[in-house]
């Protein structure tokens, strides 16, 4: 590893903090250099040089994941312009599978932040809640995939999806309540008992990358 | 329970009577004296023979079945299969001390062409493709490596203790040993299902077990055929490329297998697509091009439970979009019916064909040794390859998984029948081999069996969870998906979901437009699946509700009902059967409110609030068939328009929904008539004053909800009179556009009400950022509403 900062130490503090093994962090850390192009940083351009992303229907919303920085762990909001390696393996590393050895501490912190990441793609103003436009947002983002599905039918199912999540999470709700929209808490309370933690994760090989960019 | 023993009484003397018949035909003469006169009646035994002793045995089969239920606690210990196994030789038993000769035994033609088929292609028609596929590594391993494996070793194994002498003087060879461990190697897909359903064990160890027990036939198959024919060419004469060949015959046999049975599923989707119009017909071509796939694969000497299978797999996704509802039913119980009717006659037969003294041959230490090396081996087979797959498994599996895996290695039927098919001038031990099969058989199934409920229950293993079909689950499953395709193309690696994104989308680009019809394309998409049959559950479940509260009796009434034209002429018995939600229920399809059936549930008086209740019903639902029962016609059958009907459930309720939501801030039930639809046992309810929506999942007594209704007003249904007018005024359900639109009052008092919620027919988004439920109403220039304008308290 030639380049400047995959200093053996640092490597192995990246490794304890997001979890990787060094072989998983040298392979995403030449991933990383083939999409900025050798730069030290990638800005959101690099990522419209990967071709199959091009086909995903939410792509928008993943990068903007990418560059927001509620991901980031910094206690701060709002879209950085451009990320570094580190940043790069800090959201790589909400899809880790999980391990054998976890235990239920551990469990539980790692499935709350897989849904954080999920939370924060889907409220996209960052006010912490997911409200009825957003969630029709993502809902018609989702749908547009297939191109016979019209707007309204993306547009009813994300009603109904709403109401459902209202019920879940708020159940009884006096006359004059309004259900402003999902917080994060309710998020959780959807998800109870959803076996999120085997679904949700990308297999990080120990061998070459396989794909390329442009 | 007096009543009990006095019917299992009769049928088991029902049961008898092939028996008896069977007997009559080895006793009738061959021919008889020539009368001289014209016979009026005559007895032709003969001449119906053989299709009367078959349609019997199956009768006795279903009479079985239904002795057996009749006491759940038996069954819910013992296993079916093991019942079905002991009448078998209870029967058996019956028919050798009558007549000293077996003379019914379960044949290897007639199994593996009448009675397998079904039991697999239900197998594969209705396999969880996405979980199956995405399993399909390890099942591969374990069908494969698992296998042969097993008939190795329990084959050399045994071959090792003969030497020693143990087991006595017996015919047999190296190769001999080494057949006979191919064809009891086997996990048995009729056993393993029969036994798994009744146990419930998680999807993924389920879909593992029974995958295995299906593509381990591409082994078997070849490993009896290559043993068999070095038996036959005899020991000497096998040389390397023999070997050579066995493996080339390998792959050869399980691709080609595959492959066929793939070219036959495209078939069937292909002509699935055209069959618009010969509906009454559509069910008969999948299952005919389907045993086709079977029959060709045999003829070619290739796996045909491969065949079979992967022409269910393949084909499931076209051919259930392209039929209709109906069909679809049709196929779905035909294809339950023949499969579960086989896998009875199947293990019934076995127990009958096991009452066979002729071919009895007991070898102490080779049966025992049989059992215990099958069991042995299979265990450490598993953990073997467990232990290996693990490392590239996502979902790791455990301790507990693997033991139910290697106690759920069943041996069945398949097994008996390829050892029956033995020749028994080749392999001169056939005999023994067949006695140790039916008694490896009958041990898995019955003692396996018997057992593995009582172990999965005590070893806890995870149960499959039967939830109901959550709209945010499925999206967000779709939203993981995509998130991780992704995440996969970002991170430059090739795994599953890339894989996956890349067949749907070669699947969305070429097949569907080549197989599947044009209208079904763009509706056929899980999400909508989900949120439609939602949809359905909500308007079963209301109409079930009215129903119980006696109220809702579809009159009709001819001053109001112009939109149904049925002959009420023929009377019907009124019973509780053919109650509105008894018809709803039983249609898996379109709801149909045949007006005929629901005309005898006319109990209420009132009219008026009854055709209110009607035609809003109407407006929600599906437009009444016409004319449907009195066209007998077996070429046609009237259909409506589905499609366009689906859209229409699909806007309105969603909209009635949104209303009813919205309502719970009014605090009045303005939208009453249109809320009465809502009436989901699964959370908004549109509450009156004072009563508060509730929360609840759907498996909730709907009635709960509807005692906490009365609070309020006194039902919401049947309030206002005054709705009348405006219903016979404005007929909604005639009307195109769909306006629904809060009262005068709703529309100044309520806090919100997104501008996009009232309508959802097309309509620009409103101009006004909208970033949560609180928004004020738009403008009220509303051309027609029939919602009432005067609202109660």
């Amino acid at each position: 590893m030639g380049s400047a900062h995959s200093v053996p130490a640092e490597m192995r503090e990246l490794a304890d903090r997001t979890g990787f093994t060094s072989e998983q962090i040298e392979h995403l850390h030449r991933r990383f250099k083939q999409l900025s192009q050798d730069q030290l940083t990638i800005r959101k351009e690099n990522f419209d040089n990967i071709p199959d992303l091009e086909f995903n229907p939410i792509r928008g919303k993943i990068v903007h994941a990418f560059f927001d920085k509620r991901n980031l762990r910094q206690e701060s909001d709002g879209l950085a312009d451009e990320i570094n390696f580190e940043d790069f393996l800090t959201i790589m590393s909400y899809f880790r599978p999980i391990e054998m050895n976890m235990d239920e501490e551990q469990l539980d912190r790692f499935r709350k932040e897989k849904l954080k990441f999920l939370f924060h793609m889907y409220d996209s103003d960052h006010d912490g809640k997911i409200t009825l436009q957003e969630y029709r947002n993502v809902v018609e983002e989702l749908l547009s995939g297939n191109p016979h599905l019209e707007k309204e039918s993306a547009r009813s199912i994300a009603d109904g999806a709403m109401m459902e999540a209202a019920s879940i999470c708020v159940g009884q709700m006096g006359p004059d309540q309004v259900y402003e929209g999902i917080t994060f808490d309710d998020f959780l309370k959807m998800w109870q008992g959803i076996d999120i933690e085997t679904k949700m994760h990308v297999r990080f090989l120990n061998v070459d990358t396989i794909a390329h960019c442009y | 329970i007096v009543g009990l023993r006095e019917r299992v009484g009769f049928l088991l003397g029902l049961m008898a009577l092939p028996v008896a018949l069977g007997q009559r035909s080895s006793e009738s003469p061959i021919n008889s004296n020539q009368s001289q006169s014209f016979a009026i009646v005559s007895f032709e035994w003969d001449h119906v023979k053989d299709p009367y002793v078959i349609t019997l045995w199956i009768l006795v089969a279903s009479l079985a079945k239904i002795v057996f239920q009749l006491s759940h606690k038996v069954t819910r210990v013992v296993p079916e299969s093991a019942l079905l196994i002991v009448l078998g030789l209870f029967l058996g038993g019956i028919v050798w001390a009558a007549d000293h000769i077996a003379s019914f035994a379960l044949t290897p033609t007639v199994f593996f062409f009448y009675l397998l088929p079904p039991i697999v292609l239900d197998a594969g028609y209705f396999m969880p493709n996405r979980l199956f596929f995405g399993n399909l590594g390890s099942i591969l391993l374990y069908a494969v490596i698992g296998t042969v494996w097993n008939a190795a070793t329990t084959g050399l194994s045994l071959y090792g203790v003969y030497q020693t002498g143990i087991m006595g003087h017996l015919n047999s060879g190296l190769l001999d040993f080494l057949l006979f461990g191919s064809l009891i190697a086997a996990v048995d897909p009729v056993a393993v299902l029969a036994v798994f359903e009744e146990v419930h064990v998680n999807e993924v160890l389920f879909i593992i077990v029974f995958g295995e027990s299906l593509l381990n036939d591409a082994v078997t198959v070849v490993l009896y055929n290559v043993f068999e024919s070095f038996v036959t060419i005899g020991p000497e004469n096998v040389t390397g490329t023999e070997c050579v060949k066995g493996i080339v015959s390998f792959f050869v046999v399980s691709l080609g297998g595959t492959l066929v049975g793939i070219f036959f599923a495209f078939l069937l989707s292909f002509v699935s697509r055209f069959t618009k119009h010969v509906r009454i017909i559509e069910p008969g071509f999948v299952f005919i091009i389907s045993y086709l796939s079977y029959l060709t694969a045999e003829m070619l000497s290739l796996s045909a439970i491969l065949a079979i299978t992967f022409c269910g797999i393949c084909c499931q996704k076209y051919v259930k979009a392209n039929i209709s509802e109906q069909s679809s039913t049709t196929v779905r119980y035909t294809m339950k019916m023949m499969a579960s009717g086989a896998e009875t006659i199947i293990f019934m037969f076995l127990g009958i064909s096991a009452v066979n003294p002729d071919i009895w041959t007991w070898n102490t230490a080779f049966i025992l040794l049989t059992l215990v090396f099958i069991s042995v081996y299979r265990v450490i087979g598993v953990v073997l390859q467990t232990w290996i797959l693990n490392h590239y498994r996502m979902v790791q599996l455990e301790i507990i998984d693997q033991v139910v895996m290697s106690y759920g290695g069943l041996r069945g039927a398949v097994a008996f029948a390829l050892v029956v098919l033995l020749d028994g001038d080749k392999v001169k031990d056939k005999n023994l081999f067949v006695s140790t099969t039916i008694i490896v058989v009958f041990f898995t199934v019955i003692f396996q069996g018997l057992t593995i409920k009582p172990l999965v229950q005590w070893l806890k293993v995870k149960k499959t969870e039967h939830r109901e079909p959550k709209l945010n689950e499925k999206l967000h499953g779709r939203a993981f998906d995509h998130i991780l395709s992704a995440i996969e193309d970002i991170s430059g690696q090739i795994g599953h979901n890339y894989l996956r994104d890349k067949w749907s989308n070669f699947d969305r680009k070429f097949l569907s437009k080549v197989l599947m019809r044009r209208s079904v394309q763009k509706s056929r998409d899980q999400i909508l699946n989900v949120f439609h049959e939602l949809n359905l559950k909500d308007a079963i479940s209301y109409v079930a509700e009215g129903e119980r509260r006696g109220s809702l009796a579809f009159i009709r009434s001819p001053s109001t009902d112009n939109m149904v034209n049925v002959d009420f002429s023929t009377p019907r018995p009124s019973t509780v059967e053919s109650s509105v939600s008894y018809l709803l229920r039983e249609k898996a399809g379109p709801v149909c409110l045949d007006m005929q059936a629901l005309e005898q549930r006319r109990k209420s008086i009132r009219d008026t609030e009854d055709t209110v209740a009607h035609h809003t019903l109407q407006q929600y639902l599906y437009k009444p068939r016409q004319e449907h029962k009195h066209l007998y016609s077996r070429h046609e059958i009237m259909h409506s328009e589905d499609e366009k009907q689906d859209k229409e459930i699909f806007h309105r309720t969603m909209r009635k929904r949104l209303e009813s939501f919205k309502s719970t801030k009014l605090g009045i039930n303005h939208s009453k008539k249109l809320n009465k639809i809502h009436k989901r046992d699964r959370g908004q309810k549109r509450r009156n004053s004072g009563v508060i929506p509730n929360g609840k999942i759907p498996s909730e007594n709907p009635v709960q909800d509807f005692t906490l209704k009365e609070k309020g007003i006194d039902n919401p249904v049947f309030s206002a009179d005054d709705d009348q007018s405006i219903y016979m005024k404005f007929s909604p359900w005639l009307s195109s556009e769909d306006t629904v639109v809060p009262s005068q009052r709703a529309r100044v008092q309520i806090p919100y009400s997104p501008n996009n919620f009232r309508r959802l027919t097309p309509f620009r988004l409103s101009n006004k950022s909208i970033d949560s439920f609180l928004l004020a109403d738009g403008p009220e220039d509303r051309p027609r509403s029939f919602l009432p304008e005067s609202t109660h308290m």
